[in-house]
């Protein structure tokens, strides 16, 4: 990251991660205080690099597909699109109308589960353990329709090649319909909450400022940059899937502040319940995927993609072969790093966890790699055979039994 | 707003662009409604680059490639502009001799990109300050550089568990 600033005489150094309590996943934020203001801060990344995208390059298109699903459990969709969708851009497929929709749709109900998860992690690191309580109760709701649409709560699998592989019927339609009320009338609650509950107010406002100017300098994307007046969103301004026919408001504020970033992310659950009735109301009928071939033409293509977080870009160039020669992904994560420490500076430690909390924080899609033992330090390699079998005589120990 | 409108503005940009550099005339690629490609040599890269940045308002940078093309490496830089248009701004460096300038002038954010390219293909960026190493660990050889196709775990002593 940026250049490492040395404490001055007097500072104290703390270091917050690779493991701790305030962090969701590893990531180091090395803070130099002097008393309770923090005055430097040094992050580094790179602890959940699992090097897909160089095991990218040894499958096949279709294997891809579901190795990039993996690289977050929370927007795992937005990668599989972001990633089909240049695949197909190359390979010069248009996609059926209807499985543009099943797709938008599943982006929406995926924004919605981000989203509440994130309301309830905000809650927390504020010490409002009963939003988490409510809005993470309220979030099985919207799981059990992603299950019941494609078969599973994350990683859903909708996606292929071509189009999306499960068909959406009359009956499902109605069950998302029912929950999507359900969640608008609990939204209304956390809505009202956000915008008049005066301890959450308080404890938000002016907290992990980032101007307008300095949004626009670090790059930073999503709802972090929504909060600071950067009315940008991918879905409007480069729209893909079935968004360009789905009317929406590109929710934004000028309160630069943590407190502004919840605002923008409960007021985008209005829009997305919006957007997920309008793609039910206008679903086209025919078919959910046309054939793709197994060797894509060679080409590039640059994909992008509103995660929940901001903007996901997949790069994807082919070689004739039913390999990719490279895919590059930038998750949104990565954009928004670069201003944490600039709504850190002279900031209290206290704010600490609620500032990196509000960014969205998802390190393993900034991080895409390979674990590498030190032998000579003693640390153990397994292959994976090795490791399944080790994992079947451990619980063989204890008396559970695998075929 | 259609897609012939914002085709029109490609093709607007794209005449800017060779209007400054000629060289550029019939090398700018508009793949589809706001995907626009263009190749530059490395002495072509800086100004081409800073005029789409400051002339254009290509503004914004999405992230950095690196590419393993064999005898070089191939670096794409994907700008846009108001969200919409990506320009991916194509330039390479010989593998012999693998140095670009750093862009953290123009955009301090791109500093951990740039990082990415250090540690994953072994490109040098001049310019760019000292820091802590991205993605790899700290412990990672620094010769050891994964995304070029001639690399496998097993270059490595400890060994790789993973079948790449």
């Amino acid at each position: 990251m940026s250049e490492p600033k040395l404490p001055e005489i007097g500072d104290v150094q703390v270091p917050v991660g690779p493991q701790h309590p305030a962090l969701k996943e590893p990531e180091s934020f090395l803070i130099s205080l002097r008393g309770e203001k923090i005055t430097a801060v040094n992050i580094k990344l790179g602890y959940n690099h699992r090097g897909i995208e160089k095991a990218c390059e040894g499958r096949n298109y279709i294997q891809d597909m579901y190795l990039l699903e993996r690289i977050c459990g929370i927007c795992s969709h937005a990668h599989s699109t972001a990633y089909v969708q240049a695949v197909e851009e190359i390979a010069g497929l248009e996609i059926p109308k209807r499985a543009k929709y099943i797709r938008t749709l599943v982006a929406e109900l995926e924004r919605i589960h981000s989203h509440l998860l994130w309301l309830g992690v905000a809650g927390h690191e504020i010490g409002f353990d009963t939003l988490l309580m409510y809005t993470w109760r309220d979030r099985e709701i919207v799981l059990d329709i992603l299950a019941q649409l494609t078969g599973n709560r994350v990683n859903y699998g909708i996606n292929t090649i071509g189009g999306v592989r499960r068909d959406i019927s009359k009956e499902q339609i109605d069950d998302v319909l029912k929950a999507l009320t359900a969640l608008e009338e609990r939204t209304k609650y956390y809505i009202q909450l956000a915008t008049h509950e005066t301890t959450v107010i308080t404890r938000l406002s002016k907290v992990g400022m980032l101007s307008h100017d300095d949004a626009v300098k670090l790059g930073a994307v999503g709802p972090t940059a929504r909060a600071s007046g950067i009315e940008r969103d991918v879905r409007r301004d480069d729209p893909y899937a079935a968004y360009d026919e789905l009317e929406f408001k590109v929710i934004s504020t000028n309160t630069n502040d943590v407190y502004g970033r919840t605002v923008v992310r409960v007021l985008e659950l209005m829009e997305s319940y919006k957007m997920s009735r309008k793609a039910l109301k206008q679903l086209p009928d025919g078919p959910i995927a046309v054939k793709a071939p197994r060797r894509i033409p060679a080409g590039e293509a640059v994909s992008r993609y509103e995660a929940p977080r901001g903007e996901d870009m997949h790069y994807v160039k082919s070689n004739g072969t039913d390999h990719p020669e490279r895919v590059k992904v930038r998750a949104p994560t990565l954009a928004n790093l670069q201003s944490v420490t600039k709504m850190l500076e002279d900031r209290y430690l206290a704010d600490l966890p609620i500032v990196i909390a509000a960014i969205d924080p998802c390190f393993s899609c900034t991080d895409r790699m390979i674990k590498i033992a030190d032998q000579a330090a003693g640390e153990k390699t397994m292959t994976w055979n090795e490791l399944h079998d080790y994992s079947i005589n451990w619980y063989k120990k204890r008396g559970i039994a695998f075929k | 707003m259609t897609i012939a409108e914002t085709i029109n503005q490609e093709e607007e940009i794209s005449r800017a662009l060779v209007s400054q550099f000629t060289n550029l005339a019939d090398k700018i690629k508009i793949q589809r409604a706001r995907r626009m490609w263009a190749e530059v040599t490395l002495e072509n890269f800086r100004p081409t680059f800073e005029y789409l940045v400051n002339q254009l308002g290509f503004a914004a940078i999405s992230t950095i490639t690196g590419l393993d093309e064999g005898e070089n490496f191939g670096i794409i830089y994907h700008l846009n502009r108001d969200g919409a248009i990506v320009f991916s701004l194509k330039t390479s460096v010989p593998k012999t001799n693998p140095k670009i300038k750093t862009i953290i002038q123009i955009f301090p954010a791109a500093d951990i990109y740039e990082r990415e390219l250090i540690d994953l293909l072994g490109i040098q960026v001049e310019g760019l300050p000292e820091g802590r190493r991205y993605p790899l660990p700290d412990n990672w050889p620094l010769d050891q550089h994964p995304l070029r196709k001639d690399w496998h775990p097993e270059a490595l002593s400890g060994g790789g568990t993973t079948n790449v």
